[in-house]
C-alpha cells in the first residue's frame, strides 16, 4: 500500500458494529454528543434521522435541482425562441412567430429533464461518486454493510481522535465489535 | 418488536405486504440467491427462447424494411399512421404504470409498491424502446430522423417546427425514456452494492462493483440519496401526466373528426395506467409464479393493482362516453357520421363492440373480491385489457383515418404480415429484455425491502440516557 497517508498514520479510523438501526441510531447521537465530527455511519438501508445525528447540514442537492430545472426552462424556451424567431422564421397558418403557447410543452419537458439529472448527477458528485477505493472496505466485516450490519467509524483525522481513548469510548456504547480500520 | 409489527398492519385487516418472519440477512439472501445462483428456472429458457425467436423476427421484419421500404406495410392513404402509431402509442401507454408505481405511489407512502416498483420500472424502460422503434421506422429513412426529429444546426439552416405535436412528442417521449433511467439506475445502485458484496466469482463482483460505483452506504450518502429520489419521484409525476398528454395531443390538436376532442388528454393517461397495471399483472403473476416470490408480492400487491386497474379502466370507460356525447352534442355531421361508422357499419363494425368487451365488460368482475383473489381470473382480465388497450388504439386511428371527410377519399386498411412480424417482434424485445433483466439485476428492490422490515424501525430521538 503506497498511500500517502501510510506514512503519517497507518489508521484511517475505529470502526464498532452494531446490532440494529436503533442501536446505531442512538450511539450517532453519543457520538456527537461526545464532539467528534469525523464521524460516519455505515448501513444497508437509509436510516431517518442518521445523518443529523453525525451533525449532517449540508442541503446541497435541493438546490442543484432548481438552477438545473430553470437552465432547462430557459434554454427549452430559448432554443424554441431563437429557432422560430430569429433563424428559420416560417410562417404556419398565420400564426404569430413568438406563438409562445405551443413552445410551452417542450420548455416543460427540458424542465423536468434538467432537474432530473441535476438531482441525480448532484447527488453522485456529492457523494464523492464513483470512488473505487475507500479503506472501510478493508475490515472484514464490511462487506456487510450492504445487507445486515450497522458500523460506525471515528476518522483518525478527527481533532478528539486517540487510539486508546477512542476505542474505549466506542467500547462503551455497546457495540457488537470496535476494529481499527487500515488505510 | 410486538409494537412496531402492528403500527405496519392495516387497520382495516388487509393482507400483509410481505410474509411475516423475515429478516435482513433472509430477505437478502433471498433476493440475491433469485440472481447469483446457477440454478435458472427452466421456465426462464422457454420464456427467453420464444422472447428471442420473436426478436429476431423483428431484426428480420426491420431488415426487409430498409432494404424495400414502408411499402411493406399495410399502410396507405387516408390510414397513413397505422399500425405503427397504434403500437407506439400502445408500448408508451403501458410504460407509464411503471412511473405511476414507483413515483406517484411513492409520494403517497403506499410502502407495498416497494416489491413491484423495480420491474414495474424495467418495464417502462423496456416498453419505451419498443415505442421509440416505432415512430422511427415509420419515418422510412430512420437514418435522416435525427434530422427530422432533433434540433441541430445542419448544414441547410433548417430547424423543427415547435408548433407542431409531433415535435413535441420527440421531447416528451426522449425525455420520459432517459429520466426513467436515471430513477432505474439510481434506484439500482444500492442493491448493486449488495450483489458486489456477496458474488462469489471476481469478475462478477467487479462488473457489479463498477456499476455500484463503489457505494458503501455511508449514513451523508443515504441522505443525499433519498433526497435526490424523492425530488426524481415529483419530478416523474407530472412528466409522466405530461408524457401521454403530449401523446394525445398528436391527434387532439388536428381537425379530424375522432381525434379532435378536448377529453383527449385525460383519457389517454387514465388509459395509459390502465394498460401499464394490466401490463405488470400479466409479469407479476408468471414472475411470482417462476421465482416463488410469493412471499414479497403477495395477494395485497395483486389484489392493489386489480382496484387500480378497475378504477382506471371505468375513467377510461368515462372517456368512451364523453366522446360519443360529445360526438352527437356537437351536432356536426362529419362527427356524427364517425361515430355511426365506427360503432355501427364502417369498415370495421367488430372493432367497437370488441373493445367494449375487452376494456368495459370483462373487467368489472374485479368489483368482486373473490375474483380479484383469484390468480387465473386475474390473469385472464389482465391480458383482456392488454388486447382491449391495443384495440381502443386501432379505433381511434384506423377507424377515424379510414373515413373521413371525403367518401371519395375513403379506404379500408389492413396490415400486412410484416406488419404483425413487427409488432410480435417487439413483443419479442420486450420479453428478452424483461427476462436478461430478471437474471441480472435484482428484479425487487432489497433495501426499499429491508425497511418494511419490523426491525428496520427507529425512533428518531435517542432514548435518552437511561439504558
Amino acid at each position: 500500500m503506497a498511500h500517502q497517508a501510510t506514512i503519517e498514520s497507518p489508521l484511517h479510523g475505529l470502526m464498532a458494529e452494531f446490532d440494529s438501526a436503533q442501536a446505531l441510531l442512538d450511539a450517532a447521537h453519543k457520538v456527537r454528543s461526545a464532539g467528534y465530527t469525523r464521524t460516519d455511519a455505515y448501513s444497508p438501508m437509509p436510516i431517518h434521522g442518521l445523518a443529523e445525528a453525525l451533525g449532517m447540514k449540508e442541503r446541497k442537492v435541493a438546490p442543484f435541482v432548481l438552477a438545473g430545472g430553470i437552465a432547462g426552462m430557459l434554454a427549452g424556451y430559448g432554443l424554441q425562441y431563437w429557432t422560430s424567431v430569429i433563424a428559420y422564421p416560417m410562417n404556419i397558418g398565420g400564426r404569430p412567430l413568438h406563438s409562445w403557447v405551443s413552445f410551452i410543452p417542450v420548455t416543460f419537458e427540458l424542465t423536468i429533464l434538467f432537474a432530473a439529472f441535476s438531482a441525480g448527477i448532484s447527488m453522485i458528485v456529492l457523494n464523492g461518486l464513483p470512488q473505487p477505493y475507500h479503506p472501510v472496505f478493508n475490515t472484514a466485516r464490511f462487506s456487510l454493510a450492504s445487507s445486515s450490519a450497522f458500523f460506525l467509524a471515528i476518522e483518525a483525522t478527527d481533532p478528539k481522535f486517540d487510539a486508546g481513548q477512542t476505542a474505549a469510548f466506542l467500547a462503551s456504547l455497546h457495540p457488537r465489535e470496535v476494529v481499527p480500520v487500515d488505510h | 418488536m410486538d409494537v412496531s409489527q402492528k403500527d405496519k398492519q392495516d387497520p382495516l385487516g388487509a393482507l400483509p405486504i410481505i410474509t411475516p418472519g423475515y429478516s435482513y440477512v433472509s430477505i437478502t439472501d433471498k433476493l440475491t440467491a433469485l440472481v447469483l445462483t446457477k440454478n435458472t428456472p427452466t421456465a426462464w429458457f422457454v420464456f427467453m427462447a420464444v422472447g428471442f425467436t420473436l426478436l429476431m423476427g423483428l431484426m428480420v421484419s426491420l431488415g426487409y424494411l430498409l432494404m424495400k421500404g414502408i411499402g411493406i406495410w399495410g399502410n396507405n392513404i387516408p390510414v397513413g399512421w397505422a399500425f405503427d402509431i397504434i403500437n407506439f402509442v400502445w408500448w408508451i401507454g403501458i410504460g407509464h404504470a411503471g412511473t405511476l408505481i414507483s413515483a406517484i405511489l411513492l409520494l403517497f407512502k403506499q410502502d407495498w409498491r416497494t416489491s413491484i416498483n423495480r420491474f414495474a420500472e424495467a418495464m417502462t424502460l423496456f416498453a419505451v424502446a419498443c415505442a421509440m422503434l416505432f415512430p422511427l421506422f415509420h419515418t422510412g429513412r430512420p437514418w435522416l430522423a435525427v434530422y427530422w426529429l432533433l434540433p441541430y444546426p445542419n448544414v441547410m439552416g433548417l430547424w423543427p417546427n415547435f408548433r407542431s405535436p409531433l415535435i413535441w412528442d420527440v421531447f416528451a417521449v426522449s425525455t420520459y425514456g432517459s429520466v426513467s433511467l436515471l430513477f432505474w439506475y439510481i434506484g439500482l445502485i444500492p442493491d448493486l452494492a449488495t450483489f458486489r458484496d456477496k458474488a462469489a466469482k471476481p469478475i462478477v463482483k467487479k462488473i457489479y462493483g463498477v456499476l455500484a460505483m463503489g457505494w458503501r452506504g455511508s449514513a451523508r450518502h443515504w441522505y443525499r440519496y433519498e433526497t435526490a429520489y424523492l425530488i426524481l419521484a415529483g419530478l416523474s409525476t407530472p412528466l409522466v401526466l405530461s408524457v401521454h398528454t403530449v401523446v394525445s395531443f398528436d391527434f387532439a390538436v388536428s381537425n379530424l373528426p375522432g381525434w379532435h376532442a378536448t377529453i383527449f388528454p385525460p383519457y389517454f393517461v387514465a388509459g395509459a395506467v390502465y394498460a401499464g397495471f394490466a401490463m405488470v399483472l400479466t409479469l407479476a403473476i408468471p414472475l411470482r409464479a417462476i421465482y416463488k416470490l410469493h412471499d414479497f408480492i403477495t395477494m395485497r400487491h395483486l389484489e392493489n393493482m386489480a382496484k387500480v386497474t378497475l378504477v382506471t379502466g371505468l375513467i377510461v370507460v368515462y372517456g368512451y362516453v364523453c366522446e360519443a356525447f360529445f360526438g352527437w352534442y356537437s351536432g356536426n355531421l362529419y362527427e356524427r357520421e364517425m361515430l355511426r361508422l365506427r360503432m355501427f357499419d364502417g369498415y370495421y363494425p367488430w372493432a367497437y363492440p370488441a373493445l367494449l368487451v375487452c376494456n368495459f365488460l370483462v373487467p368489472q368482475l374485479l368489483w368482486i373480491k373473490k375474483f380479484r383473489r383469484n390468480i387465473a381470473v386475474l390473469f385472464t382480465v389482465a391480458m383482456f385489457v392488454n388486447v382491449g388497450m391495443w384495440l381502443e388504439r386501432f379505433v381511434i386511428i384506423v377507424t377515424s383515418l379510414s373515413q373521413d371527410f371525403l367518401p371519395s377519399s375513403w379506404a379500408p386498411y389492413s396490415p400486412t404480415r410484416w406488419d404483425f412480424m413487427t409488432f410480435f417482434g417487439t413483443i419479442g424485445l420486450f420479453t428478452t429484455l424483461m427476462f436478461l433483466f430478471v437474471r441480472i439485476l435484482p428484479m425487487i428492490s432489497i433495501f426499499e425491502m429491508r425497511t418494511l422490515l419490523p426491525e428496520a424501525s427507529t425512533k428518531s430521538k435517542p432514548e435518552g440516557e437511561a439504558h
